[in-house]
């Protein structure tokens, strides 16, 4: 039954008020508890918070339960606040305050024969103390609004710069020399700002991309090796940024940078598959010879799915789907689409004819 | 010689405007430093506060996340944030790519993508989400995003999904499934047309039929399956994950 609600600590009493029914409301004095511990979350498990009470005086105020079997209760955090509550109720008990300072308020029974229905008045000196908080956040929220706006102005007018810069390059074409032209791309990926002129990927073609082109050369060699030779971009993205961990690249840096492989003639090259798939080969490595292969490996079996060519040659299921794609291009294979799904058999009318 | 001398004003023009833009990109770099200083902690953990960036962001023209070079990235740290929830969304697709065929709602995602965080993680909301797969598209792996029925399934995978697809999987969103019946009642279409492109959902995996269903087979998305939501990742699933 107390199924949905928020849990409020004083330094008297732990008060637990119902989400819907606010007239729902149960406390228990700290001075009630011998101690707490955690319990961590787990699958399908919120985190807990276990008080254990000490037993319960005679002349207890009427509750929820007249008794209880348990001499403990559990609080579930179905939500957040776990840790910070604990931290806050530790402190509570361990300071002990409720022996200083006497209740402010008194609170008021409803002696209805119903389970415990407390309308307890130390309520509302919580519920203004929460909402001075809530001011204070939304203070600190509008200020950070207000300094956000005015950055934003201000890079607006960097903005309207870099306009008017493109258009000028635009006008003089040739006049401006291609170390002016990487300066500015520079200055656009700076703001992140899409090059105005061309209106390509943002800052392509600058210095930062060329060296990061080098970079990858030489972090992709060994697991492009690794790897029979070929990775797609999805793959290079995880391993590079696992690897990174900080200052991490984003999609289209690397892209932009994999797109300068094959001019700064380097060893790995980009490609890009019919279906848009994209990836990284190695100069050496020649798809349409492993082609020739796939064929081998499908002819012994009869037939076979991306899926099934996938786990017998040890290829992600994405590349080895795209292999047999273009061995179906190439007039080697030939295709069984059906719902069982797609099947690909040695193309008997090209070696039959 | 004139012609010379045009060329050589030419130059200078530019130079001049460039010079100008440098100077102001470092007094706004100064501005983003103090800002940073001030409010990062309110970027890192208040993902409202995230939304309104970026939605002011994208109205100036500007994109923060397009590179992490950019001033934003480097002195907000809003970019690594992205990328590196990038990197863990690519990660959950791939495991549970052959329970669901490369479909997944956003709220699966999410969850799943949170359990992989651990519980002392940033919180990451869903519009977080929604931003990461977007840079993720350009990488060529067939991201998408597909409205259905007020929230989003995640495509991962590069299979064509036209209008048709699109129409069926909102319809099959309510229940889970679909029915070639429900198809025809609904959108008007021709028993050819709905059978054609539940065919095509069948092939690639994201959707299952069942043919014991009393009346009319039943077209099931395990995307939608809200009973398989929570499962665990199994280890065979995560080994699928990094290659």
């Amino acid at each position: 039954r107390f199924d949905s609600g928020v849990l409020l600590l004083s330094t008297h009493r732990l008060i637990w008020r119902d989400q819907k029914n606010h007239e729902c409301c149960i406390a228990i004095p700290l001075s009630q508890i011998v101690f707490i511990e955690e319990q961590a979350a787990g699958i399908g498990k919120s985190a807990k918070i276990v008080v254990h009470l000490h037993p319960a005086s005679s002349n207890k105020e009427p509750g929820p339960f007249q008794s209880s079997k348990y001499s403990y209760i559990k609080l579930s955090f179905k939500e957040h606040g776990q840790i910070e509550f604990y931290r806050r109720l530790s402190e509570e008990i361990t300071q002990r305050r409720w022996e200083n300072l006497p209740a402010a308020q008194t609170m008021q029974v409803n002696k209805s024969p119903q389970a415990g229905r407390i309308r307890a008045v130390g309520i509302v000196g919580i519920e203004r103390k929460l909402e001075e908080k809530r001011k204070e956040t939304d203070k600190n929220i509008s200020e950070a609004f207000e300094d956000l706006s005015k950055l934003m102005d201000k890079a607006k007018e960097m903005v309207e710069l870099s306009k008017s810069i493109a258009n000028k390059i635009k006008e003089k074409q040739g006049d401006i020399t291609e170390d002016e032209t990487v300066r500015f791309k520079s200055y656009l990926l700076s703001m992140g700002i899409a090059n105005p002129v061309t209106r390509e990927t943002y800052g392509s073609g600058t210095h930062y991309h060329m060296q990061l082109a080098k970079q990858l050369a030489g972090i992709l060699q060994a697991p492009l090796e690794e790897r029979g030779g070929i990775m797609s971009l999805t793959e290079v993205y995880c391993l590079v940024n696992r690897a990174r961990g900080l200052e991490l690249l984003s999609p289209e840096d690397l892209v932009n940078a994999c797109k300068m492989l094959e001019s700064l003639k380097l060893p790995l090259r980009l490609r890009v598959f019919d279906s848009g798939v994209m990836v990284i080969e190695l100069q050496s490595h020649n798809e349409e010879e492993m082609v020739a292969s796939a064929l081998e490996t499908v002819s012994e079996k009869g037939s076979l799915t991306a899926d099934e060519f996938a786990k017998l040659v040890g290829m992600s299921v994405l590349l080895a789907k795209e292999r047999l794609l273009l061995a179906e291009k190439m007039g080697h294979l030939c295709r069984d689409d059906s719902v069982e799904g797609l099947r690909f058999y040695p193309n008997l009318f090209m070696t039959q004819s | 010689l004139p012609q010379a001398k045009y060329k050589e004003r030419g130059t200078v023009l530019a130079e001049d405007q460039l010079a100008q833009m440098s100077k102001q990109l470092d007094m706004f770099k100064t501005n983003l430093e103090e800002f940073a200083s001030k409010h990062k902690q309110e970027i890192r953990k208040n993902p409202q506060f995230r939304v309104q960036f970026q939605d002011m962001c994208a109205t100036i023209g500007v994109d923060p996340l397009a590179s992490g070079k950019g001033f934003w990235s480097e002195m907000l740290g809003v970019g690594d944030f992205y990328y590196e929830l990038g990197v863990q969304i690519i990660e959950v697709c791939l495991a549970l790519k052959h329970r669901n065929g490369g479909l997944i709602t956003l709220e699966e995602l999410h969850q799943q993508v949170l359990k992989g965080r651990g519980k002392f993680a940033q919180d990451v909301s869903q519009d977080d989400l929604l931003r990461a797969i977007k840079k993720l598209k350009v990488l060529g792996n067939g991201f998408g995003i597909i409205p259905v029925g007020g929230t989003y399934l995640i495509q991962s995978v590069p299979a064509e999904l036209n209008m048709d697809h699109t129409v069926i999987l909102q319809l099959a969103e309510k229940k889970g499934y679909v029915t070639v019946g429900e198809i025809k009642s609904s959108l008007k279409w021709e028993t050819e047309r709905a059978k054609q492109v539940l065919e095509h959902l069948l092939k690639e995996g994201m959707a299952w039929l069942d043919t014991q269903a009393a009346g009319d087979p039943q077209y099931w998305l395990p995307a939608l399956f809200t009973e398989l939501y929570s499962q665990e990742i199994t280890p065979e699933e995560a080994n699928e994950a990094i290659p």
